[in-house]
């Protein structure tokens, strides 16, 4: 039980929750935690502790800085400036123009897969979880215990260890090669269900459901008006965790597609970089290769950017049981 | 498995049967019947893309066919020849040394910057924290590209580093650093996830606990090593378990680097690795499937020990 009050407490705006843990003060204990650490060797091991981070900010951050200075070299800037700054020639928008003609802008379309793939699968994923997780919390159904175990279990399951079994049934019924054998298989997700589940139990009261019934509406209705604004927190959480999953999925798409106007830019890229160390100088697009990865990410690192409000409560749902 | 959400609530007995309650049995079937319509959605793909996948796998696994005599039933035959299978055996021990080597890795860097995360406030730990968890959002295959790039003695800054100090540039290609060169590519992409959900488990730790410790006259250190991590022992079996998962079904890194390190990565390095070339460059379905449901089994085997030997510190019963 201590679990889950535990997750309550991290997620803002949670009707159920108790109030946040206040300190012997009165205080709310974010306000407690800027004055903590008072005493001997304050200030040296606050330099300490700063120390250390930007060492970890520095080791994390070095490669991307890399790819940003890379994405605005040419193929000859790369082989001779130095990794960590830019060439003496200024080459994105070029690149990025190299981009639009390259295989005749193939590029573009992977992307454009990319997040097909990514928001189908991560919306409809979201919304299977979201039903599932409200049914598996608020309806004493008979099987509800030994169907749920099985879905926990599942998480335990690798996915890569689908891959193959996946595409034998999927070329079966010829589904392989079209955007549905990645969408489909990114629907599964029993640690959306899970994580849906326990959240629904602690976020959404029985009472106000009977409430809801006693007051004249349907099943449907409760779920849509009393339920669903309650589960918001939970929802974005695992609408972002399966986007990002379905975005970053790799051997899936590589086992399904061989077409290379589906690939998602993940294989599009590895394929051309495949293509560039074996091939001769026609087929290196090492620009391509960097300025590529680069646009790619943006997207989601823009927009974790910008949801860092959600993400850093928001993926706690998941961390913890 | 009831939950009890106010201390309004009527005694256990008559809430696992809503009978009395909701005022007969049809309405406890509908009920009923309304908990299947929500979940059966996901089941359905539960069962096309799991269950069924899976024990087509199984079924397929049991046959070997060959050029010569077609497709034979072999029971349990893929099975023998997986298991002493010095590929699939070697690939096994090897994803296993990851797991000994990698793990620890990224949860010593996840804890260590989540404790000292904890105790701070400024402007420059949330700027770190935001640095540490941004390779997080770049897709596993951009990351071990990037990381190729910079390995890479044409492309690489490892001549200038090493140079600056006289020293030799080390290959981190080569067959026997490609290993650290692996681990060091998952720690830098998975070590700030991990420190995003441990640091929201201490932030949901009551303060007032470590008021009473240092009255006590503990330090910093022995706050942190007796009063926090034993503290969010759950969220640690979590990120171990995932980690684990995660481990065993090493795929996408070494695939890429394989791109650049022919040589020190073949084409059975890791289980899976093994699976897709038997399917994809030899069309050996069968045995492929045996390979796949055997690393699946493994896994789910190996989890399901951690969870069980962990479950006091989980709090999972």
């Amino acid at each position: 039980m201590s679990i889950f009050t535990q997750r309550t407490n991290t997620s803002a705006g949670d009707p159920a929750s108790t109030d946040p843990p206040t300190t012997a003060t009165g205080l709310p204990s974010h306000v407690d935690r800027s004055v903590r650490g008072h005493g001997r060797g304050r200030g040296t091991r606050r330099i300490g502790a700063h120390v250390f981070l930007m060492i970890l900010a520095i080791y994390f951050i070095v490669p991307i800085w890399w790819l940003v200075v890379a994405a605005t070299k040419d193929t000859a800037g790369l082989f001779s400036s130095p990794a960590f700054w830019f060439a003496d020639t200024f080459a994105l928008f070029s690149n990025i123009a190299e981009l639009f003609t390259h295989q005749g802008g193939i590029y573009w379309r992977w992307l454009g897969n990319s997040f097909l793939y990514a928001f189908a699968g991560g919306i409809g994923a979201t919304v299977l979880a979201v039903l599932a997780g409200y049914g598996f919390a608020k309806y004493d159904f008979r099987g509800r215990g030994a169907v749920f175990t099985m879905v926990l279990g599942s998480v335990m399951v690798p996915m890569t260890a689908l891959v193959i079994p996946t595409f034998m049934l999927l070329s079966q019924y010829g589904v392989i090669n079209t955007p549905w054998a990645v969408i489909l298989p990114s629907l599964l997700s029993p640690f959306g269900v899970y994580l849906m589940r326990v959240y629904t139990q602690d976020a959404v009261p029985d009472e106000m459901l009977e409430a809801a019934r006693i007051d004249g509406a349907g099943e449907i209705r409760t779920f849509f008006q009393v339920a669903l604004p309650l589960l918001r927190p939970a929802i974005v959480t695992v609408l972002l965790l399966s986007v990002v999953g379905t975005w970053n999925n790799f051997f899936l798409p590589l086992a399904v597609l061989t077409d290379p106007q589906l690939l998602p830019v993940t294989v599009g890229l590895n394929r051309w970089t495949a293509l560039s160390n074996a091939g001769a100088g026609g087929e290196q697009v090492w620009n391509l290769i960097t300025s590529g990865a680069f646009i790619s990410v943006l997207p989601l690192v823009l927009s974790f950017l910008f949801l860092q409000r959600y993400w850093q409560g928001g993926l706690s749902v998941g961390s913890i049981k | 498995m009831t939950t009890h959400t106010t201390a309004a609530a009527p005694p256990v007995a008559t809430r696992r049967r809503r009978a009395p309650r909701a005022g007969g049995s049809t309405l406890l079937r509908r009920r009923q019947r309304w908990g299947w319509l929500f979940v059966t959605p996901f089941l359905i793909v539960f069962a096309t893309f799991l269950v069924f996948p899976l024990v087509y796998a199984f079924g397929m696994s049991l046959f070997t066919s060959t050029l010569a005599t077609g497709t034979d039933f072999t029971g349990v035959g893929n099975y023998v020849k997986a298991f002493s299978d010095p590929l699939f055996l070697e690939g096994m021990l090897r994803v296993l040394a990851f797991a000994v080597v990698m793990i620890p890795a990224q949860l010593i860097v996840a804890l260590a910057a989540a404790l000292v995360l904890d105790t701070l406030a400024t402007r420059l730990s949330k700027l770190s924290r935001l640095f540490i968890f941004v390779p997080y959002a770049i897709p596993g295959v951009i990351g071990a590209l990037m990381w190729s790039f910079l390995y890479s003695p044409r492309f690489g800054p490892g001549a200038t580093i090493f140079g600056a100090f006289g020293l030799e540039t080390p290959d981190f290609l080569a067959a026997d650093s490609i290993f650290g060169s692996l681990v060091n590519i998952v720690t830098w992409q998975w070590a700030g996830y991990y420190m995003v959900v441990i640091y929201a488990a201490l932030r949901s730790i009551d303060p007032s606990i470590y008021e009473a410790a240092r009255i006590d006259g503990a330090n910093g250190w022995q706050t942190a090593m007796r009063i926090k991590v034993p503290m969010i022992g759950s969220s640690m079996v979590m990120v171990i378990m995932f980690a684990l998962i995660g481990t065993l079904q090493f795929f996408t890194e070494p695939v890429v680097l394989r791109n650049v390190a022919q040589g020190a990565i073949d084409a059975a390095y890791t289980p899976n690795m093994y699976a897709y070339s038997l399917a994809f460059s030899y069309s050996q379905f069968n045995y492929a499937s045996a390979i796949a449901f055997s690393l699946g089994a493994l896994v789910f085997a190996g989890s399901f020990l951690f969870l069980f030997l962990t479950r006091k510190q989980s709090g999972l019963k």
